[in-house]
């Protein structure tokens, strides 16, 4: 399923935050959104996903303005993991995975024994099986993003957006949900903090500053050293990795800057 | 280096397994097994409480008169028993004991019913059904009928009549006052709940103090404090249709709420049309609460704790949360009516004075249950 995005703008309270967006995720590709904070990568996916309606623009999903459709038949076709994570009150783990099933059900339905299978089948993905009867209050933060990123599977949506999803969790679950995500072969448009990661899966980067899109293309094209520091004001030396084949970053902060190294004491062992 | 990787695996089974031990994993089961025993013991309860709080009273009747009358007054059971009671008895039971008996259940109902909605609307755990001003706004109606004979054109109906009015008022400003670009925004909902009680309070002060007679004071603050003394036949009906729609309504729409509960961008993205839900979720919740005020005044603490004590046995999930509200709240208000005709007979107490001062200790020994954390952060 294809997104297009197409001359977009938005504001927040008379304040214009993103404007003039062009952006387009092909069916069944990765599309990451990286830039620095306050760039307006968030407010450029709630209005993707229909929360925050631009001033202007057309976004449609597969040749249908989002804005016309309702929100239960948008909740069919596209799943969000927001940053939106507090849980106050006290469901189990199931019972918000469930929650998931939501957009295919109508008022008086209940859950079948399907539901439950693909609630379990979810759980499975991002190994939290375990975890189905716990209260959500229960939960480290990381567990918690993860809880969320399986209601959103649930959902058999065949668009997944995902904002920061790799924030709260530990390296080792980073790179499963990234994997997962990877294999699920949907369109997926995903703002993302960390630069490697980004590298590593996006098929296509689209970069963001004071609102609008830089640039755009594969992670070769649009992260260079000199993109990078006009865009994140760092220094970085970028590299094709020997194992990955994949552009790895490093990052130099003023202290690890070569010359400054040398500069230092040597350590006396 | 796999050795080390299987003492890992085995470490974090031994931790999963301590997990168990400490009782997260069946926490959730309890909850559905606690559900469960609720639902086929509270109608029970319910039925056992309505019939002990017939019996009691000036006039103690045994429970099997009680419900010989009762059967009496139905059409096609009047010949299944005998008639070995006094006229005296008759008319105790039915005609006082019985619609007040009833009425207290039907509102102590909808005001645990109105809670679980509004908690849920506003995604606050200090929401009670009056938050939204409808309590301030039937209480100027009320004494305005009390204190100075207003709308005696409606004879018997003026009081519920003028009570209602002012709960929709009220209403009606909030939800103005609290639509920002044709979305409802929760704060402003609250703050304009606030707002306009401050506003309806004093205006209800000001009517109470510039009264002519001591005795219409008195009969002001009662109502104002809730209290089931005009429970007939009449007030009925009204009262039990609208819980009756208000419960089918929420039910059908749980999932909804539960929505609702995990945020407005969550319940938008799961397919929820959040603006629209909202404003149907205030104008039900707000009828509902009118209709309650204009019958029984402003009883306090039900709507707010039953709701509470509900999510702490059995969870948050509303399909579950509903029914069980309702049958507490129904429970509860009957033995809080008990306690206001008897415990200072033969005067009454004003029912609000009891649900407080038995619901307020109990709330707090919830206060310092830790396992509960009333929607807040833990």
């Amino acid at each position: 399923m294809q997104i297009n995005v197409e001359g977009v703008s938005s504001s927040i309270q008379e304040k214009r935050i993103i404007s003039d967006i062009y952006l387009q995720a092909k069916s069944g590709r990765f599309v990451g959104i990286v830039g620095p904070n306050g760039s307006g990568k968030s407010t450029l996916l709630k209005s993707i996903y229909r929360f925050h309606k631009p001033d202007c623009g057309v976004i449609t999903l597969e040749d249908n303005d989002i804005y016309k459709l309702s929100a239960k038949t948008t909740s069919q076709k596209m799943a969000v993991v927001s940053q939106e994570t507090n849980n106050l009150f006290d469901f189990s783990v199931r019972e918000i995975v469930l929650m998931g099933r939501a957009p295919h059900k109508k008022m008086w339905a209940t859950d079948t024994v399907d539901d439950e299978r693909i609630t379990v089948e979810a759980l499975q993905k991002v190994g939290l099986i375990d975890y189905g009867e716990r209260s959500i209050t229960t939960l480290s933060g990381g567990e918690k993003q993860r809880v969320m990123v399986a209601r959103a599977l649930a959902q058999q949506a065949e668009v997944l957006i995902l904002d920061e999803p790799t924030n709260h969790l530990d390296i080792h679950h980073q790179l499963q949900l990234m994997d997962l995500v990877k294999t699920l072969n949907i369109t997926v448009i995903a703002a993302l903090h960390d630069l490697n990661i980004a590298s590593s899966y996006c098929d296509q980067i689209y970069v963001m500053n004071e609102g609008e899109i830089v640039t755009s293309g594969t992670p070769e094209e649009v992260l260079t050293e000199s993109t990078l520091q006009e865009v994140f004001r760092v220094n970085t030396n970028i590299i094709k990795h020997p194992i990955t084949g994949k552009i790895h970053i490093t990052f130099l902060s003023d202290a690890m800057q070569p010359s400054n190294l040398d500069e230092r004491e040597p350590l006396n062992v | 280096m796999s050795n080390l990787a299987a003492e890992n695996k085995s470490e974090e089974k031994v931790i999963k397994l301590d997990v168990e031990r400490d009782g997260h994993g069946d926490h959730t089961r309890r909850h559905a097994d606690r559900f469960k025993i609720l639902l086929f013991v509270l109608p029970f309860l319910l039925l056992i409480s309505m019939t002990l709080s017939v019996m009691l009273g000036p006039v103690s009747i045994p429970a099997l008169t009680v419900w010989k009358i009762a059967l009496s007054h139905f059409p096609l059971l009047e010949n299944l028993t005998t008639k070995d009671w006094s006229t005296a008895q008759s008319n105790i039971v039915w005609e006082i004991r019985f619609p007040r008996v009833l009425l207290g259940a039907t509102v102590g109902a909808g005001l645990a019913l109105v809670g679980a909605g509004i908690q849920a609307l506003v995604r606050n755990s200090l929401a009670d059904p009056y938050i939204l001003g409808v309590s301030s706004g039937a209480s100027v109606g009320a004494t305005l009928v009390i204190l100075f004979g207003a709308f005696s054109l409606f004879g018997e109906y003026a009081l519920s009549l003028a009570a209602f009015l002012g709960a929709l008022l009220s209403v009606i400003l909030v939800f103005l006052l609290s639509q920002v670009g044709g979305r409802i925004s929760t704060i402003r909902l609250l703050l304009a709940g606030i707002a306009i009680s401050m506003i309806l309070s004093a205006a209800t002060n000001f009517i109470v103090i510039s009264a002519p007679e001591g005795e219409g004071i008195r009969n002001a603050m009662f109502w104002m404090m809730g209290s089931l003394v005009g429970a007939n036949w009449n007030s009925l009906p009204m009262a039990v249709i609208a819980v009756t729609i208000t419960f089918i309504y929420l039910v059908s729409q749980s999932r909804a709420l539960n929505l609702l509960m995990m945020g407005e961008e969550t319940a938008a993205t799961l397919g929820l049309n959040i603006d629209l839900f909202r404003k149907i979720l205030i104008v039900i919740t707000a009828l509902l609460t009118g209709v309650l005020v204009a019958v029984s005044g402003a009883i306090g603490f039900v709507g707010l704790m039953i709701p509470h004590i509900v999510r702490l046995l059995i969870g948050s999930d509303h399909k579950k949360v509903l029914p069980i509200s309702l049958l507490m709240g129904a429970i509860f208000m009957i033995w809080a009516d008990v306690g206001a005709r008897l415990v200072v007979a033969p005067e009454e107490l004003p029912i609000g004075i009891v649900t407080a001062l038995c619901g307020g200790p109990f709330f707090i020994w919830l206060l310092r249950k830790s396992s509960y954390s009333f929607g807040g952060n833990s």
